[in-house]
C-alpha cells in the first residue's frame, strides 16, 4: 500500500492504495465519491469519465498512483458554487439528456471536456466525440441536443431533417 | 401555450438533479459498515458434468469468510417460470429447476456452480480463481444450435427432457386446418425465412445486490437492481429461499436501466441473502460488465418461417408462423410467455386477416437464458409481419404504402376481435400512416434517392405499420393463458396533515421519470402544485404490493390505480367539506384544489381539508375516520393497444456495404400524452435500440458454447455517431377506451416498430440498385453481410 495525495474537486484528499488500485475505485470506495460510474471495466462504455488535469479520462483504466499529485474534476464538482446546475448540466435536464442517469456522470464530463475544446460543435462533431460514451436509454438524440444548447446554439429545430 | 404543469405539460425530471450531480444512489453506491464481498465462481464451458469441488484449499486464503456451492442450496426451491405454457397436446411445459448454484451439471457459460465470500472484493476473486483451479468439470458436447438440440435427442441440456423441448405450442391450434386450407387456396403465397437476432440487454448499470440480516430480528433486506421489488420479494420467498414476506424487504433504488433484464429473480440475489444469514454481516456483489454478457437474461433468438397467402392485388388472406425459440439453459421468470402471448398474439398486427396460426417451439441450449426485452415477443412478430408483406409487395409489384392501407384496419371496425385472441378497443392506423408519410415528405423521396446516388450512395425507405399489446396485463385473462401471478398494480396516496402528498407506487422508475410525471398526474387531479407531491417507490416496505414496471404498463396500470387512489381522497374530502360547511355531500364540487359548496362561494381548500383531516376537532367522527390516505389497487379490464407507422430512410454504400440510418420517422399513437417531452425520449430510445438491432447488435456463440460477443469491444452498442436525430409525433390520439387517463404506453414502441423499417429500407436502396436478387439479409446487416449480399 502507498498514500496517494491529489486534489478532487479543488479540495486536497489523500488515500491507502494498492498498486493495481484503478482511480474509479480510489473514486468511490476510498473517498465515497460514487457519482463516478463504472458500466464496463474495458474502457468502452464511458461512465467512468473524470477530467486529470483538464483533460476527459476513463478512470476505470488509470491507476490511482500513476495519478498522484494531479487535479481531478468529477461530476460532484461541476455544479456552479451556489449548487445550482451549470450550462451543461442545465442544458442536459432543460433538453431531457438523460433518463436512467447511469451513464450521465461520464456524458456531462466528456461534453464539458468537448466544449472546452470546441465551444461551437457541429451535430458530427458532437456524435463523434462521444463515441466513447455508450448510453442505452436516449438513443442519443437528446444528449446531442443538449450538447449544442450548452454551447448557445439554437437547437429549437432540430429533428431528423 | 403549452401547458406548464400538470398533465400534458413538458414538465424537467426532478430526477434529473441528483443524477447530473452525482448525487443518485444507485445499489452499488452503497457503503455498509461490516459489509463483504461475493465473487462467483463460473463455469468457463457450455455444458458439463460436476464432478468434485475442493474447497480447501480457497478456504484457507486470505480473507476468505465462507463458500457456497450447489450443494448447499439442494434442498431449497427453484428459480420458478412465471407461465404455465401447454403444449399443443396439452402436455405441460417442461420446467427443469433452475438452482440458486448449479448442482450436478453447468449447463452455460458463466453458470454459477459455487460462490465465495471474503473481507474484499480482491480477496474474493483469488480465492474464486483457487477454486476454480480445484473444480473438476468434465466437458460434454455443447448444444448451441436449435435445429440439432431439437433434432438430436441423445445430447441433453436437461437429462430428464429428452428433446431438448420445453413446449411445442399452436394458437391457436383449432384454427390451425382453416389457416391451412386458406393458405392452400390463395392466389399468391410469400414465404419468408428469417432470424430476429440475439441481443443482450445492456442496462448501463450492471446488476448488483446487497444482501443483509439482522440476528436480532430475523428480519433480512436485499437492496438490488430490480425492475420490480416485490415481484422478487415473491419469488424469494415463496419459491426460493422460503424467508416469509414479512422478515424480507425488498429494495430497489435508483437503478440504471432495465429493457427487460431486471425484472427477473437471478440466483446472486438469493445467495446474498443466504449468505449473509450465515455470516450476519451485509454481503454484496456487483456485476463485472463480462458476467451482464454472459449472465443477463438475453433478448429475442428467433429463428421463423412466415408464410402469407393473399391476393394478387395484395389483401391479406392467411398468415401461417412456424418459429424456434431459444429459452437458453434455464426458463427464466417470464422466458414462456415472450415467445407465445406476447408474441403469437400480435400476428395479425394492425391489419384485419381472417386466418392466422402461429406454432412456437422452444427450445433448451446450453446458452444463457433468453427472456423479454424491449418489446419482449412483439418485436418478433412486427418484424416477422412487416417483412413478409415488405416481400409480397416486391413479388407482386405493389407499392407497400397502398397494400398496408388496403389491410389496415378502419376506425370503424372497432373494437374488433382479432383472430389470435386479442380484443383492440380503439385505434386509428389510417391516421398515423397519412401522418408519417407527410413527416417523412415521401413525395420527395426521389428527389433525395438521385442527391443520394450523385454522392455514390443507394438510398432507401422503408415502412412499418405497427402495433403492440401493452399495459400487461389483465390478470383473469392471462391467468387463463398460464400467468401464475396477478398483474394489477396499487398506488397508496397519503395527505400529509399539511397537504402536501406522498404517492407510494408498485411502479418502479429506472430512467422512465415516474417520479416527474406520476407527481403531474396527482397534482393537476388535486389542483396543488406539481412540487406538492412526492413518489415514493422501489421499497417493498414502503409501498403497496404492485407489480412493476415492464410491457409498458405504468401509467396505464399503476397510473390507473394511482387516479382511483386520488378519486377515493377527493370522494373523502367531499365528506369532510360537508360537515365543515355544514353541506350536503351531494352539494359539495371539488374544482381546482378547492371544495366548494355548489351555487354558493362556501369552500374550503384542499389544504384545509387535509388538516382537519388529522386534527379532527371540527370533524364527523362518528361516522368517518380521521386522516387522508387512500389505497387503490387495480387490474385492467383489458391491454392496451398503442400503435403507428414508422418510415425509415436508409444509404447504401454498395462497396463496403454499409449502412446509414440517415432519416427515422415516428407517427405513433399512445393515446393521452401525460408528458410530451418524456413520451418523445422514450421513443427515441427504442428507437435507438430498434436501430441497433437491425444494424450492428449480434450475440455470437461458437459451436462450443463460448460467447464470442462478451464485451463492448466486440459486441457493438450502437453510439451517437450510429444513429440520427429522429422526427417524433405523438399527435394522432385515440385514447384507451378503459383506462382513466386514456394512456396506452410509450416505452416499447419504438424497439417494435423500428427493425422492419430499417431492414425494409436496405432492401429497398439494394432493389432500387439493381441488386434484385437480394431480397432479405437477417439482421444485423452489418457491412460484410450486405455486401455479400450484393456480390452474391
Amino acid at each position: 500500500m502507498t498514500k496517494v495525495f491529489m486534489t478532487v474537486n479543488g479540495k486536497a484528499v489523500s488515500g491507502e492504495v494498492e498498486g493495481r488500485t484503478l482511480l474509479s475505485s480510489f473514486l468511490r470506495e476510498g473517498l465515497g465519491m460514487t457519482g463516478t460510474h463504472v458500466g464496463c471495466d474495458t474502457s468502452q462504455c464511458g461512465a467512468c469519465v473524470v477530467h486529470v488535469d483538464g483533460k476527459p479520462v476513463k478512470s476505470c483504466t488509470v491507476f490511482a498512483a500513476d495519478v498522484a499529485g494531479a487535479s481531478v474534476k468529477t461530476i460532484e464538482g461541476m455544479a456552479n458554487a451556489d449548487g445550482s446546475l451549470n450550462v451543461l448540466q442545465q442544458a442536459f435536464q432543460d433538453h431531457h439528456g438523460l433518463q436512467c442517469g447511469f451513464c450521465t456522470p461520464g456524458m456531462v464530463m466528456s461534453s464539458a471536456a468537448l466544449l472546452a475544446e470546441n465551444p461551437k460543435p457541429s451535430e458530427a462533431e458532437v456524435r463523434h466525440y462521444l463515441d466513447g460514451n455508450i448510453c442505452r436509454c436516449t438513443g442519443y438524440h437528446n444528449i446531442v441536443k443538449a450538447v449544442m444548447a450548452a454551447s448557445g446554439q439554437d437547437v429549437s429545430a432540430l429533428a431528423a431533417e | 401555450m403549452p401547458k406548464d404543469h400538470g398533465i400534458g405539460a413538458s414538465t424537467k425530471r426532478r430526477e434529473d438533479v441528483r443524477f447530473l450531480t452525482g448525487r443518485g444512489v444507485y445499489t452499488d453506491d452503497m457503503a455498509l459498515h461490516g459489509q463483504t464481498a461475493a465473487v462467483f465462481v463460473r463455469s468457463n464451458v457450455a455444458h458439463g458434468r460436476i464432478k468434485s469441488i475442493n474447497t480447501a484449499k480457497a478456504a484457507a486464503m486470505p480473507g476468505v469468510l465462507a463458500i457456497f456451492t450447489g450443494e448447499d442450496f439442494k434442498d431449497v426451491g427453484g428459480n420458478p417460470a412465471g407461465w404455465l405454457i401447454n403444449s399443443r397436446d396439452g402436455t405441460p411445459m417442461r420446467e427443469p429447476k433452475r438452482p440458486v448454484l448449479a448442482h450436478g451439471k453447468v449447463r452455460h457459460v458463466g453458470d454459477a456452480y459455487a460462490a465465495v465470500i471474503a473481507e474484499t472484493v480482491a480477496q474474493a476473486k483469488d480465492a474464486a480463481e483457487q477454486l476454480a483451479e480445484d473444480s473438476v468439470i468434465e466437458e460434454l458436447p455443447a448444444i448451441v444450435d436449435m435445429k440439432q438440440a431439437v433434432a438430436d435427442p441423445s445430447n441433453r441440456v436437461h437429462d430428464e427432457i429428452p428433446d431438448n423441448l420445453c413446449f411445442d405450442w399452436g394458437w391457436i391450434e383449432d384454427n390451425r386446418a382453416a389457416v391451412d386450407a386458406a393458405m392452400k387456396a390463395a392466389p399468391h403465397v410469400v414465404t419468408l425465412n428469417l432470424v430476429n437476432n440475439r441481443l443482450v440487454p445492456n442496462a448501463m448499470e450492471p446488476r448488483a445486490s446487497i444482501g443483509e440480516y439482522n440476528p436480532g430480528t430475523g428480519d433480512y433486506k436485499l437492496t438490488t437492481t430490480s425492475q420490480n421489488p416485490h415481484l422478487t420479494r415473491l419469488l424469494v420467498s415463496a419459491f426460493v429461499l422460503g424467508i416469509p414476506e414479512n422478515k424480507l424487504t425488498v429494495v430497489a433504488p435508483d437503478v440504471g436501466g432495465g429493457f427487460g433484464s431486471k425484472i427477473y429473480h437471478y440466483g446472486e440475489e438469493a445467495l446474498v441473502l443466504a449468505a449473509a444469514k450465515k455470516l450476519g454481516r451485509p454481503v454484496r456483489w456487483t456485476a463485472e460488465r463480462s458476467e451482464s454478457f454472459l449472465t443477463d437474461a438475453h433478448g429475442r433468438d428467433h429463428v421463423t418461417k412466415i408464410e402469407l397467402g393473399c391476393t394478387k392485388d395484395g389483401e391479406i388472406l392467411a398468415i401461417r408462423t412456424e418459429t424456434l425459440a431459444n429459452v437458453g439453459a434455464y426458463l427464466s421468470n417470464f422466458s414462456t410467455a415472450t415467445p407465445t402471448f406476447l408474441h403469437g398474439t400480435l400476428m395479425s398486427g394492425p391489419y384485419k386477416v381472417p386466418h392466422v396460426y402461429v406454432n412456437v417451439k422452444t427450445v433448451f441450449t446450453n446458452t444463457a437464458p433468453v427472456d423479454a426485452y424491449r418489446g419482449a415477443g412483439r418485436p418478433e412478430a412486427t418484424y416477422s409481419l412487416e417483412r413478409v408483406i415488405d416481400k409480397m409487395c416486391r413479388e407482386l409489384g405493389l407499392d407497400p404504402f397502398e397494400v398496408r392501407r388496403k389491410n389496415l384496419l378502419t376506425p370503424d371496425q372497432f373494437p374488433y376481435q382479432s383472430p389470435v385472441g386479442l380484443l383492440y378497443d380503439t385505434g386509428n392506423y389510417q391516421a398515423t400512416l397519412d401522418k408519417a408519410v407527410q413527416m417523412a415528405d415521401v413525395v420527395g423521396f426521389e428527389k433525395r434517392a438521385a442527391e443520394s446516388k450523385a454522392r455514390g450512395k443507394l438510398r432507401g425507405m422503408g415502412l412499418s405499420t405497427w402495433i403492440e399489446a401493452c399495459g400487461i396485463a389483465p390478470s383473469n385473462l392471462v391467468g387463463i393463458l398460464g400467468s401464475r401471478v396477478g398483474l394489477y398494480d396499487a398506488a397508496t396516496v397519503r395527505v400529509n396533515a399539511t397537504g402536501n402528498i406522498s404517492v407510494m407506487v408498485g411502479a418502479h422508475s429506472h430512467g422512465q421519470g415516474h417520479e416527474t410525471v406520476f407527481a403531474q398526474i396527482v397534482a393537476e387531479k388535486l389542483g396543488i402544485p406539481d412540487s406538492s407531491v412526492e413518489i415514493v417507490h422501489g421499497d417493498t416496505s414502503k409501498i403497496p404490493f404492485g407489480m412493476g414496471s415492464y410491457g409498458s404498463r405504468s401509467l396505464a396500470v399503476c397510473g390507473t390505480a394511482m387516479t382511483k387512489a386520488v378519486d377515493k381522497i377527493i370522494a373523502k374530502g367531499k365528506k369532510i367539506a360537508a360537515h365543515m360547511l355544514e353541506a350536503a355531500e351531494g352539494d359539495i364540487s371539488f374544482e381546482d384544489g378547492k371544495f366548494q359548496v355548489a351555487g354558493t362561494d362556501k369552500a374550503k381548500t384542499f389544504g384545509e381539508i387535509a388538516f382537519s383531516a388529522y386534527v379532527p376537532h371540527n370533524y364527523p367522527l362518528e361516522t368517518l375516520e380521521p386522516g387522508l390516505e387512500e389505497t387503490a389497487f387495480y387490474d385492467p379490464a383489458n391491454f392496451t393497444y398503442p400503435a403507428g407507422a414508422y418510415i425509415c430512410e436508409v444509404e447504401v454504400d454498395e462497396g463496403t456495404g454499409k449502412v446509414d440510418v440517415v432519416a427515422f420517422h415516428c407517427a405513433d399513437d399512445f393515446g393521452n400524452v401525460m408528458n410530451p417531452m418524456i413520451v418523445e425520449g422514450q421513443v427515441h430510445g427504442g428507437v435507438g435500440q430498434g436501430i441497433g438491432q437491425a444494424l450492428c447488435e449480434f450475440t455470437a456463440y461458437d459451436e462450443t458454447g463460448q460467447l464470442l460477443t462478451g464485451s463492448y469491444m466486440d459486441y457493438p452498442m450502437p453510439r451517437a455517431e450510429d444513429v440520427p436525430f429522429y422526427n417524433v409525433d405523438y399527435s394522432c390520439q385515440t385514447p384507451c377506451t378503459h383506462n382513466p387517463l386514456g394512456v396506452k404506453g410509450c416505452g416499447e414502441a419504438g424497439a417494435i416498430g423500428s427493425p422492419p423499417a430499417v431492414i425494409n429500407a436496405v432492401i429497398d436502396a439494394l432493389q432500387r440498385g439493381g441488386h434484385t436478387h437480394v431480397t432479405h439479409i437477417d439482421m444485423p446487416v452489418s457491412p460484410s453481410r450486405v455486401w455479400s449480399a450484393i456480390n452474391g
